[in-house]
């Protein structure tokens, strides 16, 4: 398997959706080449980081605005 | 018996299903539950996809509206996180448009970049590299790099890695086929690690770096 094949079924092997056979080999290419490794590694880790962090807060008294908006709007009849 | 068990357990309906039932006869209360379960996924979304806070204040408010008003119009074939989060994106995109004045907005835009879709940076990452920023630079960081990424790459990442839609309902969502959300997906993985290598790779003369190595064109291609 060269670089370029892993590479394609990179995110399918990071998903976990890759069929057994493939898997192996995808392995194998992994446990040889350190380049793909990182490739590997880093890109879990970002998608990890993107996942357990926060960006953007949600802004305070947002839920009452829009709590008052919808029971305006059902009090024109819902 | 059993096969008779977990086909009834297949068809127990989502507890959003319920939910929506109850706000169609009448009981608000259970709307602002499916509020309060979803209006931080819903700004998240808004924000990324507008990148502006008044608009995504605007957009969040606007879809939850929008939603309650054509709730008769949800059919229960998609999920009611799903049907949610199409109206919150359709929203954004037409936020975008008016603040372009008119000029045509669509997910499509800027994806035919080929920057970033061959790894080159293959320098290995410090061990827990977040922890070398504070909680406020590792945000403003985050927030910077994924605000580089075209809007096509970063709404399909948005969804389904970070919100939790499968390759299915993103493509659903955003009415693209499954092969371009996954192809789309790859390359904002890509892209998103190579720019985050920058912050994150392992300082040199750290032990059991690999050495600095941005290889050339050729160097990931065997």
């Amino acid at each position: 398997m060269t670089c370029k094949q892993f590479l394609a079924l990179l995110d399918d092997l990071i998903d976990d959706t890759v069929a057994s056979e493939a898997r192996a080999e995808l392995e194998t290419h992994l446990h040889g080449c350190g380049h793909c490794e990182v490739v590997f590694n880093t890109t879990k880790k970002t998608i990890e980081i993107y996942r357990s962090h926060e960006l953007y807060d949600l802004p305070t008294g947002l839920r009452d605005r829009l709590h008052s908006a919808i029971m305006a709007r059902c009090k024109k009849g819902c | 018996m059993t096969t008779i068990q977990s086909v009834a357990v297949e068809l127990e309906p989502h507890p959003d299903v319920a939910l929506v039932e109850r706000v169609r006869g009448g009981d608000v209360s259970a709307y602002d539950t499916l509020v309060r379960k979803y209006e931080r996924q819903l700004f998240r979304i808004a924000q990324h996809i507008t990148q502006n806070r008044e608009d995504a204040e605007d957009v969040m408010q606007d879809a939850f509206l929008k939603a309650y008003e054509k709730l008769d119009q949800f059919q229960g074939n998609s999920k009611f996180y799903t049907w949610l989060v199409r109206i919150a994106v359709n929203e954004s995109l037409m936020r975008l448009r008016k603040r372009r004045t008119g000029k045509m907005v669509s997910i499509d835009e800027d994806v035919e970049t080929e920057e970033g879709s061959v790894p080159r940076d293959l320098a290995d990452w410090a061990p827990d590299p977040e922890q070398n920023y504070n909680q406020a630079e590792l945000a403003e960081i985050l927030r910077k790099t994924i605000q580089g990424l075209p809007q096509g790459f970063r709404v399909v990442f948005v969804l389904r890695d970070v919100e939790g839609l499968s390759t299915e309902e993103t493509a659903e969502t955003l009415s693209l086929s499954i092969p371009a959300v996954k192809s789309r997906l790859l390359r904002a993985r890509l892209q998103l690690r190579e720019r985050l290598s920058r912050y994150f790779r392992r300082k040199k003369g750290f032990p059991k770096g690999l050495k600095d190595s941005r290889l050339g064109e050729t160097g990931m291609v065997k």
